[in-house]
């Protein structure tokens, strides 16, 4: 099952021609992604090959989606182009729309998400700013490393692209269902709670990483959420604990200002929601193995998680 | 990028947001000179980017031109929050009949823009919302943006006064232009005044900008060149490094926001241990980490004289791992070949390195065959993070 992503999910790439499109566009279509074509109107009926592989160019989202049924769309659409990019998206009903362009200025985030509203959301966007989502052996819409980790039950949803890979790596000997990136600008189109709830739904999903960070009160929220309506046990994760207050770290939505937004807020609201907080990646990961009992758990998995071959 | 108030009230001017006379004094002269030109009772106030200044004694008022002078010697160089003042406004004193407070800013929950309005201004906007939630209103900004007639409304939700209302609402119009055209994430303006001749005039100013839009705005761009900007953080920017100096002893590299953040974290916990050691500093060399970029973060890590270890911890993602191993090496000669005689360029410094990822086997086998003598392998993230934080006690 999975969620928002199979193996049934048929992706175009908006931005396949340019440079970091034709770069994932290549390892997408290697860890097995269904890439059913590109879209770029300057290059429409062009075809582009991926080491053998022939994809169409299209001249726009619905065309892509007329001629190939396509219902998910990945976009490196520079940041100047990327809100005409999720517009044309939305515009043409795709059913999901995965932005991974960084440095989308945030009043163009604000428009296309209200965009995406007054046309009765029928378009779910993930991201911008990240790195995208995986189902492990099925599909890979976006950037996340393929090899990281086989599938397997724990759902994860972060806003962070590195400590995505970071904690997949750590689990990776039990597997992930679902991992999704929904990125660390202010403005985001998917959130922890609407991961959460979907993974919460997903029969192949035993337990939930969630992985947030200093800034917002998107945390804070996602265990209100947690409290009321996720049933499946959840290990979260903040970053920022020792982050000075009034600097940004490099996501835009990673800036501490004031004491709300600040990791020790975020603990304190998860834990009262039942949620398992590590300190580090590496406890956070110990805990999901404590969770997962019997079958992974304890010191003997962790001995298991070090002698497991790396990625190829 | 958070603007002086000065800078934000030159867009306020731009957009046509009634302010006060006011001129820009680096030295007490200047500041008496520039109140003889305003010619009335003055308010010197200290430039920095940072609030509770008039708390701390940076705003003065001052009777005349020599009052002026004595005032910005007293405020000029004075420390207000680890903030350096180098810059005073010196602007026209007003007769303040009532303060408001108004605001535009990003609402990352309703995922738009939302002004926040109250007729009690002047203090600090928390303190009313907890004391008085009633008194600041909250409206959502519809892509549609800011008319008179909603602004209006917000002013009549607000309960500004009824004789106030039209100025106000055409001012907040234009602060909403300010917002709009500038790509702000945060306008904000407390205290919005009444004076006593009943004129609506922005007081203070916070503008916020997005940096991801400087492309819309390249003359914005001397905003960006703030004479407060710490000097190691300006040239790791001109490199396009995305550093920020804090004040421990650990210097950090990583590849990633989050998984840095999350590096500062552990270095901070580790240090608990190792007679309190703290990270450095922020630095992400983003996904890409090749030797040139190696090498450009490490002499700005390197070169910090306050810096006793550092800590490089790479994942690798999409970037391999056994690259980034020679990207270490070399930048490490590259810096050795950079740096002067004296040693200064801190080569000699310990380097603890943690690979992970792609290519990990790879790059660690790359590491040990190169053997450099600043450089120890540490494979997990808490040990190397141990490792340097013990490094830098003894340092």
């Amino acid at each position: 099952m999975a969620i928002f992503l199979t193996k049934d999910s048929k992706v175009l790439v908006q931005g396949m021609t340019g440079s970091e499109g034709t770069k994932h566009t290549r390892r997408m279509l290697a860890s097995g992604t269904n890439i059913v074509g590109g879209v770029n109107p300057r290059k429409a009926g062009q075809k582009v090959d991926f080491d053998g592989t022939e994809v169409p160019v299209f001249g726009s989202v619905a065309e892509g989606m007329a001629a190939t049924g396509a219902d998910v769309t990945v976009i490196f659409v520079p940041p100047k182009f990327s809100k005409d990019a999720v517009v044309e998206a939305i515009d043409a009903q795709i059913g999901l729309a995965v932005v991974i362009t960084e440095g989308i200025p945030v009043h163009d985030t604000a428009a296309f998400w209200s965009y995406a509203g007054s046309k009765g959301n029928k378009t779910r966007i993930i991201g911008p700013n990240c790195p995208g989502l995986i189902t492990p052996g099925q599909s890979n819409a976006g950037i996340i490393p393929a090899d990281i980790a086989k599938p397997g039950r724990i759902g994860l949803v972060s806003k962070s692209g590195t400590l995505t890979y970071q904690m997949m790596y750590e689990l990776r000997d039990i597997g992930f269902s679902s991992a999704v990136g929904i990125g660390g600008d202010p403005i985001i189109g998917t959130t922890h709670i609407d991961a959460l709830a979907a993974f919460e739904a997903d029969p192949d999903t035993d337990v939930i990483v969630m992985i947030g960070e200093i800034g917002g009160d998107a945390e804070e929220r996602a265990a209100e959420f947690i409290k009321a309506n996720v049933s499946k046990p959840v290990v979260g994760y903040v970053a920022g604990f020792t982050a000075p207050e009034g600097k940004t770290m490099g996501h835009a939505g990673a800036i501490v200002s004031g004491s709300a937004g600040t990791a020790a807020a975020k603990q304190e609201a998860l834990e009262a929601a039942g949620v398992k907080v590590g300190k580090t990646p590496s406890e956070a990961a110990r805990l999901v193995r404590a969770v997962l009992g019997g079958t992974h758990g304890g010191e003997e998995a962790g001995a298991l998680s070090t002698a497991a071959p790396t990625a190829p | 990028m958070d603007l002086h108030e000065y800078e934000a009230k030159q867009l306020f001017g731009e957009y046509g947001v009634p302010l006060v006379e006011g001129e820009i004094a680096d030295t007490p002269e200047q500041a008496r000179l520039a109140a003889g030109r305003i010619g009335h009772r003055v308010v010197v106030k200290a430039q920095v980017k940072t609030g509770g200044r008039g708390k701390a004694g940076g705003v003065k008022v001052a009777e005349g031109p020599e009052d002026a002078r004595a005032r910005a010697e007293q405020i000029l160089g004075m420390d207000i929050k680890g903030h350096t003042v180098h810059r005073v406004l010196v602007e026209e004193a007003s007769e303040i009949a009532e303060e408001y407070y108004f605001s535009f800013l990003l609402d990352r929950a309703n995922r738009n823009f939302l002004s926040i309005c109250s007729k009690e201004g002047g203090m600090e906007i928390e303190e009313v919302a907890v004391t008085n939630p009633d008194a600041v209103v909250r409206t959502p900004v519809g892509p549609e943006g800011v008319d008179q007639a909603a602004a209006l409304e917000i002013c009549r939700a607000a309960g500004l006064p009824e004789e106030v209302r039209d100025c106000a609402a055409q001012v907040i119009t234009r602060l909403w232009a300010v917002a709009a055209g500038e790509d702000a994430t945060l306008v904000e303006v407390n205290p919005l005044v009444r004076t006593a001749d009943g004129r609506i005039v922005a007081l203070d100013g916070k503008v916020t900008l997005d940096e991801s839009a400087g492309f819309r705005h390249p003359e914005r761009v001397p905003f960006t060149n703030g004479s407060d900007v710490d000097d190691r953080e300006r040239r790791a920017k001109e490199k396009g490094l995305n550093y920020v100096k804090l004040d421990g002893e650990v210097g950090i590299i990583g590849n990633g926001a989050g998984l840095v953040m999350s590096t500062l974290d552990v270095v901070a916990y580790a240090g608990e241990e190792h007679g309190g050691v703290k990270p450095a500093n922020f630095l992400d060399i983003g996904g890409g980490a090749s030797a040139e970029v190696m090498a450009d973060g490490l002499e700005i890590i390197l070169g910090d004289p306050a810096v006793k270890s550092v800590f490089v911890n790479v994942f690798g993602g999409i970037t391999a791992c056994d690259a980034v191993a020679n990207g270490i090496v070399q930048a490490l000669e590259l810096l050795e070949g950079r740096g002067d005689d004296s040693g200064s360029s801190g080569t000699g410094k310990p380097l603890v390195v943690r690979l992970d990822g792609n290519n990990a086997e790879l790059g660690r086998q790359i590491l040990d065959e190169r053997a450099h003598p600043a450089v120890r392998r540490v494979d997990t993230m808490d040990g190397a993070a141990a490792r340097a934080a013990e490094l830098a006690a003894l340092g």
